[in-house]
């Protein structure tokens, strides 16, 4: 038997997605230079709903790229199974920008190292801010999100899952424990 | 989902999810040599070794290029055959080079079964760069990218090689995987250059180009090599430039979408006239450009972290 | 000192013998075969058996000793591929009491001095017998004849340019006449090198799909042919070496139906391989002529049965493995094949293509024949030259314990059933693997 238990439905989502939009305009003191770049792959569609709430609050339109990380990473050396790589694609320069990183859930923190290496690549950007919608702790890199949904502490065995629409078909958030 | 060898020697060695995870890997790779900075961090720390006993520019700077945008050390020996006994260098580089302990050796031998010798031989992963007429897998691959890219697919396709299959290891190399992922495959040339039996492989066999193209959705020219005919194996390049050579009145008899596919280097006006070469069909230059991609892919499966 | 093999089944087609006797061998020569052969006068058995060794071989099959009639020694020349002491020792393992051996040495056997080096080596060996075969031309180049008589003095037994065609056809019309003449044969290497040339495999579906340069049948055919019909019109005797192809057995059927003084062998890889061996350029199923198609398998068994092909010979060419392990198109060609010969000829008798006389018969008898030497045949008063085999004597192929210096063997690893477990020559024991 699985436990499963479901910590986020999709109106906690949808509000804290809300909440991050505005605690993004708040921070950057508008749109000026923004831009949304979503972590392959929850993060994509996060950056693509945070755009639309973004555009619908100041009416302009975000530029949003799409980050895999998967050739910055720091564990293909010892991952198992070798993860599908996906295509990167940033459709505008990153120099001088206010990047927000987009990331489902923040773990260890290392996806986020890769992201800003790979993002470094790609120009120099003015800041890098990062919102996740789940921060369930563990980190192991001096990191730290800039706009959080919902801090969850979880215990190392537990996997969190963050489950939207686009691929999942239903939006909620839940713990489950591998060990069972 | 990975690759289940060590090495890629050919493509008949591969399943078809093999090659799909190839190419859409390689796919993934296309954007990377777009940026102003191409090049990722995979596989720092890694070493290829490129070992060219036959003289190639294309192929051997594609692997340059795809290993060190993968921030890989990329190390060139061109060894010639001829210059030492023979036989002897490849067993003692093999052993030499496994004792550098590099992670990939791609290989380029004027000798069939080359490469497979060295992967007997040594731990590291073999990519074969080309063996004698035997096969290319890496062209092979790239092409089939690129009918993919340009066609949305490589399956139920017709695809026509004209030149000489018989010395031809990129026509072996294409035959398996075009075969494979369901499209057909027609050969053509002149009879010297058909080799026996090759019906076997699955391919439809003519002896002229009209037929060869007819309605066809791919046209892959190969290369003419001038020194078969010092060897008899055909009477004079005039005579078969005349009948072999694609250009824009033949080129009508292929489907009105044709592509023209050139594995390169290109004897202009031989095998190809230049209208046909550098026009709207020709995706000769997109081949060459998968080309690092389809290579970066490899590259990356094989080494890129644990297998 | 006696020797008395006691309890085998006796095998010897020269004088139509299948049955379980005894063999009493006195002073290097067969001295009796029959029930009960040397029966003590005394009961004595203990003074008996001092100065007679009784050897228990039930169970076991007795045959005149095996000869193969086309091997390479490699000596004078290339030792370091084997040497008339390694071949020796690995004839004698593989039950073979005489050798016949190839003259594309170094120099080439062309002349009498060479041809009583290799015999005056084998003496001193002293472990089978050795046959020297010598070159049709000086140094095998094709252009003139060597000394027939003067070589057939020294002890040649035959002719042959092994390795290469006689490529001159007038060449080998005068090498025919002259060597039968002498009552000897020709040994044609069947070989149209310009059809040949370049070539590292059969020419075939295989070939094709591993890019190798192939060898087609036609190039043995064609040879085949041109030299039957030579041997047709001088009426001499023709030897056809180490026949691989469907055709050439047709020809050879052809010409022995027509009365035509020709005779054939083939080699156990022959009708045991096909060029599927090559798959992984397996450089040690690299062999000249090439493992052909299964048709040529079926073929050359087919000839065996209607005994079109009188005798399986090894056709072994060790190398070292300087010469095997390279790449596949510069790899020398040849399998060495003195210790699996005799294995894989009885897969045949399992088969059902030859019974085991039929199969003894096309090691001793006919190439005895076409030699026409004192062997191949267990006659009172003969050379006490004796092959026991264990015909169920399971074993597996280990190349590195094979005693030729040629481990180039594609059969590395492979069962085996059948085996010499006792080769006697001169009536002296030259190698034993009793159980």
């Amino acid at each position: 038997m699985e436990q499963k238990k479901v910590v986020m439905d999709a109106d906690g989502i949808d509000r804290s997605l809300t909440r991050i939009a505005y605690e993004i305009l708040e921070k950057n003191k508008g749109t000026e230079e923004l831009c949304l770049v979503g972590i392959r792959t929850g993060g994509v569609f996060l950056a693509e709903r945070l755009k639309k709430k973004l555009t619908s609050i100041e009416g302009v339109d975000l530029p949003v790229g799409i980050l895999d990380i998967t050739l910055y990473r720091d564990d293909l050396r010892l991952a198992n199974k070798k993860p599908m790589l996906g295509k990167t694609d940033i459709p505008f320069s990153l120099d001088n920008r206010k990047v927000v990183l987009v990331d489902d859930v923040l773990f260890t923190g290392r996806t986020i190292r890769a992201a800003m290496d790979a993002l470094i690549d790609f120009g120099r950007p003015q800041l890098i801010q990062l919102a996740v919608l789940i921060d369930r702790g563990h980190r192991e890199l001096p990191i730290r999100a800039d706009f959080v949904g919902k801090n969850l502490p979880s215990s190392l065995w537990e996997s969190v899952v963050v489950k939207l629409m686009e691929k999942n078909g239903v939006d909620e958030v839940v713990i489950e424990d591998d060990n069972q | 989902m990975k690759l289940t060898n060590k090495d890629i020697l050919g493509i008949k060695e591969l399943s078809v999810d093999e090659i799909n995870l190839i190419l859409d890997t390689a796919a993934s790779f296309i954007e990377v040599s777009t940026r102003e900075i191409k090049k990722v961090p995979t596989l720092r720390g890694k070493t290829v070794v490129n070992l060219f006993f036959e003289a190639s520019t294309r192929t051997r700077t594609s692997f340059e290029i795809a290993g060190k945008r993968l921030s890989a050390d990329t190390i060139n020996i061109s060894a010639t055959t001829s210059s030492v006994v023979k036989g002897e260098t490849l067993i003692d580089t093999a052993r030499n080079l496994e004792a550098m302990n590099p992670d990939a050796i791609v290989i380029r031998h004027s000798a069939a079964g080359a490469p497979h010798m060295l992967a007997r031989m040594v731990k590291q992963s073999i990519i074969n760069a080309g063996d004698g007429a035997h096969e290319h897998p890496t062209q092979a691959l790239l092409d089939m990218m690129t009918i993919k890219e340009k066609k949305g697919t490589v399956s139920g396709l017709k695809v026509a090689i004209v030149g000489d299959i018989a010395h031809s290891r990129v026509a072996r190399s294409n035959i398996y995987g075009l075969t494979k992922m369901g499209s057909q495959v027609i050969v053509a040339g002149p009879a010297m250059m058909i080799p026996r039996d090759i019906a076997r492989m699955g391919v439809t066999v003519y002896n002229n180009l009209a037929e060869a193209i007819k309605d066809v959705d791919i046209v892959m020219m190969l290369r003419i090599q001038l020194e078969r005919q010092q060897q008899n194996i055909f009477p004079s390049l005039r005579e078969y430039s005349s009948y072999f050579c694609l250009n824009r009145h033949n080129i009508k008899l292929a489907k009105e979408d044709v592509l023209v596919m050139h594995p390169g280097p290109i004897n202009r006006g031989i095998e190809i006239s230049p209208d046909i070469a550098d026009g709207p069909y020709s995706i000769i230059l997109d081949q060459v450009t998968n080309g690092v991609a389809v290579r970066m892919a490899l590259l990356y499966l094989l080494i890129g972290g644990q297998r | 000192m006696k020797l008395l093999l006691t309890g085998g089944r006796i095998i010897d087609p020269s004088q139509g013998l299948d049955a379980n006797l005894d063999i009493l061998i006195e002073n290097g020569k067969i001295a009796e075969i029959g029930k009960n052969a040397h029966k003590p006068k005394t009961d004595s058995r203990k003074s008996a058996s001092r100065e007679i060794n009784i050897v228990d071989i039930n169970g076991m099959v007795a045959v005149p000793g095996l000869i193969d009639m086309h091997t390479h020694l490699r000596e004078p020349g290339f030792e370091y591929k084997e040497s008339i002491q390694t071949g020796s020792e690995a004839g004698a393992a593989g039950g073979f009491t005489s050798l016949a051996c190839m003259p594309n040495t170094n120099p080439v056997n062309d002349t009498r001095s060479v041809t009583e080096y290799i015999k005056r080596k084998a003496a001193s060996c002293n472990l089978v017998n050795v046959y020297p075969i010598a070159a049709v031309s000086m140094g095998s180049e094709g252009t003139s004849l060597t000394e027939f008589m003067d070589l057939k003095d020294a002890g040649a037994v035959a002719f042959s340019d092994d390795g290469k065609p006689v490529a001159n056809s007038a060449l080998m019309r005068r090498a025919l006449e002259y060597a039968s003449s002498l009552g000897m044969s020709i040994i044609s290497h069947c070989e149209d090198t310009c059809l040949s040339h370049g070539g590292s495999m059969n020419e075939g579906f295989v070939s094709t799909e591993l890019g190798l340069q192939g060898i087609p049948n036609i190039a043995e055919d064609a040879i085949v042919a041109r030299d039957i019909i030579i041997a047709e019109y001088t009426g001499a005797l023709l030897h056809i070496a180490h026949v691989s192809t469907a055709g050439a057995v047709r020809l050879i059927r052809d010409a022995k139906a027509r009365g035509l003084r020709v005779t054939a062998e083939t080699a156990p890889h022959y009708f045991t391989l096909t060029d599927e061996a090559l798959r992984e350029f397996d450089t040690c199923a690299k062999v000249n002529p090439p493992l052909r198609t299964l048709e040529d398998v079926n073929a050359v068994r087919e000839g065996l049965r209607d005994g079109t092909i009188d005798v399986i010979a090894s056709d072994h060419a060790p190398h070292a493995s300087t010469d095997k392990e390279v790449e596949f198109e510069y790899a020398s060609f040849g399998i060495t094949g003195l210790e699996t010969s005799l294995a894989l000829s009885l897969r045949l008798v399992d088969d059902g293509i030859l019974t085991l006389g039929q199969l003894i018969l096309g090691m001793t008898v006919n190439p005895a024949r076409i030699f026409n030497i004192p062997k191949g045949t267990l006659k009172t008063g003969g050379d006490a030259d004796i092959t026991v085999i264990d015909p169920n004597r399971n074993w597996t192929v280990d190349r590195d314990g094979l005693l030729s210096k040629g481990k180039n063997t594609p059969f590395h690893g492979q069962a085996m059933k059948g085996k010499a477990i006792m080769t006697i020559m001169g009536g002296e024991i030259k190698y034993r693997d009793l159980p």
